[in-house]
């Protein structure tokens, strides 16, 4: 299966290990991921700042994020008997699942890698990929569904004190410039992730890793996407729960 | 089956046919990159630099006339006299691009690509292909700021902290270099940002991965762990300029007020509101002060091992070097806003800034007394490079020392924004890091370029920038009361006093930047003319180090058979009976292990 040479044999003989365990490819995603998380981590503090900041007129999300911006969801659920126009979080909630269901996928797929199943590999990155591209399918509608209603990035029209509509009242334009750039950001991430699932599926079904003899690029692309959830959770978290 | 070795880069053998664009542009051998990083590096400084003398010539004599600044800078010096504009961006382009550009890839960057494949006994980085794209991120951040010389409207000029309000706003009339200028300047960080994070996970990853047989953590040289720690502080601190740079973007050109707040220009309430220019400084500081230990720590680690080398002595305490390095890297993210504390911040905030700032002054002091004391009573050998080095702890000290009042707030207020703490940041990390690089270029030249330098310009570029560089600083320390960034004082005739210190200083500051003409004509010349390196002079230095056992040629793969395998620390001078005892050499009987 291994297809080093006697040279490269002998090269990996004279060195020191691995501290870890792990390659340095592993490393190197790893080192990257702590750095991405730091710069999210400036994103949510500078969003933190802002919201404490304007603590007195910051819209409570429930009642920002209390429809079904997706048209055929929402004439689902209408039909199951719910009331499409107040059902606060439930969508956010199903986008969080596609997201969680994906990494499930991801996992199952790099599982299948380390065993060397190619056609398992392909297999579980396929729904990987659908999930992620759903998910960016969901954020399209929400962000559609809220500038509809007056949301862009320099303007608010939702505050605590009643939606503008009713009261005329604008809110905190920070609710909206963090609500874009940081779910934009996190966004363009899952964006990225699923250009990487659709390459590595691709390179998997032209036999790519077999030749190199092992899928750890199936694990390097996994720690990616799960770090991607793994934020999606926090920005849930501070954006729409707390 | 094998998990690593196996990502495809045979081209570590012997049969890898290099053209002279693989060879010279884009090389993916760690040696020429860190060459391309150096070169790169000495370009910016000489820009760099010079737009300091034509800002210092303003400083000095405000109202003469200099027809040859017409001549260099056209309309920005009209009448021969630098406008007030231009020289804001002078200070501004200066500060970035000697910060970024020179101290931190020029300075990092070489030496980190240079020498942790060498003395951790590598053939290369993990992934050469990120390497020279490292490269070529800084280099194509270079063309960027570059090219915002020629705008229309300047070159930024709202100072290299780029703080809002005054870069916030894409308004000229308030700041013409927020213009074109600026969104340059954040475009080349952006660019610079991803050049220093490939960098860094390239640095990280091949420390911890691929260190040779017998290379323990603890048989590092010194250097190596101060560029492991330099690597992590730009993986954790850059990330926050990042996106600091992204809002402020947002700021000036989607009209969002992530930073700006009841902005009011010539009577008018612009639409902005909500924003807080605090938290722009906070997430630059956040970047900003870590930012100083990245400079710092190669010029720290440089000194470690030439010092060691040239006294012949063992370091003093290296575990209590490896233990103050890191802890200077925990403790430095926790000091930021010693930047700030006259800007608003919450005063009580303050005092934990106080108290971990002032902390980091313990393991500083230990590094300084652990190179007093690996010098004293050693076989000093008065090298170039052990010049710089010396030259170095002088104004590491001096610099230091000036650092503990600038710590404390209550000090701190009258003295900020003054030219005390102009005089403060550059002694200790622009001058002393300078002399570190110097050091590392004199030491490592032969392993660079196969080539000597000319020691007799050496000596005369050391004792004229050690000399320039007092005459510059010291002077500087007296203007406690005067602000900084001002483009003139004829309104402040409290100030008269001290006209002329400010010319003392800009003599100072023509001396320095003519010793380093000494410099440049002997870099260049050494690398095509100077005196050969022999093969039966490998180790010219006297080192212990693992980059000294590699070939006159300068290799692919670095060793012509295999990888040299180690059996103790790189400080083992004068034991056994021996001056040096190289890495490689196995242990003698009944010698205890380190």
């Amino acid at each position: 299966m291994s297809t080093n040479t006697e040279y490269e044999l002998r090269e990996m003989a004279n060195r020191q290990g691995q501290p870890f365990g792990a390659s340095y490819g592993k490393l190197l995603m790893w080192f990257f991921l702590i750095s991405d998380t730091f710069t999210f981590g400036a994103f949510l503090m500078g969003y933190a700042s802002s919201r404490f900041s304007n603590i007195e007129t910051w819209p409570t999300p429930e009642d920002v994020f209390d429809t079904i911006p997706v048209p055929a969801l929402d004439s689902f659920l209408s039909m199951l008997g719910l009331d499409t126009h107040h059902l606060p979080l439930v969508f956010v909630t199903i986008m969080t699942s596609l997201l969680i269901a994906s990494s499930v996928t991801m996992v199952r797929a790099v599982q299948e890698g380390i065993q060397m199943n190619k056609s398992g590999v392909v297999k579980w990155l396929i729904p990987t990929i659908i999930f992620g591209a759903m998910f960016l399918g969901c954020q399209y509608y929400e962000w559609t569904h809220l500038m509809h209603e007056g949301m862009t990035i320099t303007a608010n029209p939702f505050s605590n004190l009643g939606e503008f509509k009713d009261t005329g009242v604008m809110g905190p334009t920070a609710f909206a410039m963090f609500f874009f750039a940081i779910t934009g950001f996190h966004g363009l991430h899952v964006l990225v992730g699923v250009g990487l699932n659709i390459w590595l599926m691709i390179a998997t079904m032209n036999g790519r890793f077999e030749k190199v003899g092992h899928y750890e690029m199936v694990e390097k692309v996994g720690l990616y996407w799960h770090f991607v959830d793994l934020v999606w959770v926090y920005v849930f978290l501070s954006y729409y729960l707390l | 089956m094998s998990t690593d070795l196996t990502h495809g880069h045979d081209d570590h053998g012997h049969h890898h046919e290099d053209t002279w664009l693989t060879k010279y542009i884009f090389s993916q051998d760690h040696k020429m990159i860190a060459k391309q990083f150096l070169i790169t590096g000495i370009i910016w400084a000489f820009i760099g630099g010079l737009l300091s003398l034509f800002f210092r010539m303003q400083l000095a004599w405000p109202n003469e006339t200099f027809p040859i600044l017409e001549t260099l800078l056209g309309k920005w010096a009209e009448g021969g006299q630098i406008s007030n504009d231009f020289y804001y961006s002078l200070v501004t382009m200066h500060g970035t691009i000697l910060v970024f550009f020179v101290l931190t890839a020029g300075l990092s960057g070489t030496f980190s690509n240079l020498l942790i494949p060498l003395q951790i006994g590598a053939r290369d980085m993990a992934s050469p292909l990120m390497n020279m794209l490292s490269y070529w991120f800084f280099f194509a951040a270079g063309v960027v700021m570059f090219s915002s010389f020629f705008v229309q409207t300047g070159p930024a000029s709202g100072g290299w902290t780029a703080y809002p309000p005054l870069n916030g706003i894409r308004d000229i009339s308030i700041n013409i270099g927020s213009g074109l200028g600026f969104d340059l300047w954040i475009a080349s960080m952006s660019l610079f940002i991803v050049s220093s994070l490939l960098g860094g996970l390239n640095y990280v990853a091949t420390i911890i991965n691929l260190r040779t047989k017998g290379m323990t953590m603890t048989r590092l040289p010194l250097l190596i762990w101060a560029l492991l720690f330099t690597a992590v502080l730009g993986i954790l601190s850059f990330p926050a300029l990042l996106s600091a740079a992204v809002l402020l973007e947002f700021d000036r050109i989607l009209d969002t007020s992530f930073f700006l707040n009841n902005i009011v220009i010539g009577g008018d309430l612009l639409a902005y509101k909500g924003g807080s220019p605090v938290l722009f400084q906070h997430l630059f500081w956040f970047l900003g002060h870590p930012e100083v230990y990245i400079i710092i720590f190669p010029a720290m680690g440089i000194v470690s091992e030439i010092l060691s080398v040239n006294a012949k002595k063992p370091i003093f305490g290296y575990k209590a070097m490896i233990m103050s390095i890191g802890s200077i890297t925990v403790v430095g993210f926790f000091v930021w806003a010693h930047h700030m504390f006259v800007s608003g911040m919450n005063p009580n905030l303050g005092i934990v800034f106080i108290i971990f700032t002032l902390l980091i002054a313990i393991p500083s002091s230990i590094k300084v007394f652990n190179w007093l004391t690996t010098l004293w009573r050693g076989n000093l050998k008065l090298t170039p490079p052990m010049m710089f080095a010396i030259g170095f702890i002088s104004f590491f000290i001096f610099g230091g020392i000036t650092g503990i009042f600038l710590g404390n707030a209550p000090v701190d207020l009258p003295l900020h924004d003054t030219y005390f703490v102009v005089a403060h940041f550059h002694v200790v990390m622009g001058v002393s890091a300078f002399f570190g690089m110097w050091a590392g270029v004199y030491h490592w030249f032969p392993k660079m370029y196969g080539r000597f330098m000319n020691d007799t310009l050496a000596y005369i570029h050391f004792w004229g920038s050690l000399i320039g560089g007092y005459l510059v600083f010291v002077p500087m320390h007296f203007l406690t009361g005067v602000p900084r960034r001002y483009y003139s004082f004829e309104q402040f005739t409290t100030f008269d006093i001290f006209q002329d210190v400010n010319v003392i200083i800009t003599l100072g500051a023509f001396l320095v930047f003519a010793t380093q003409i000494v410099f440049l004509i002997n870099f260049f010349y050494s690398i095509f003319k100077g005196r050969k390196m022999t093969s039966d002079n490998l180790n010219p230095w006297g080192a212990n180090t693992l980059e000294w056992t590699t070939p006159v040629e300068r290799i692919h793969g670095n060793w012509s058979g295999d990888i040299p395998q180690v059996y103790r620390w790189p400080y083992d001078y004068s034991v056994n009976g021996n001056e040096i005892n190289p890495q490689t050499k196995p242990l003698e009987e009944g010698e205890e292990e380190h």
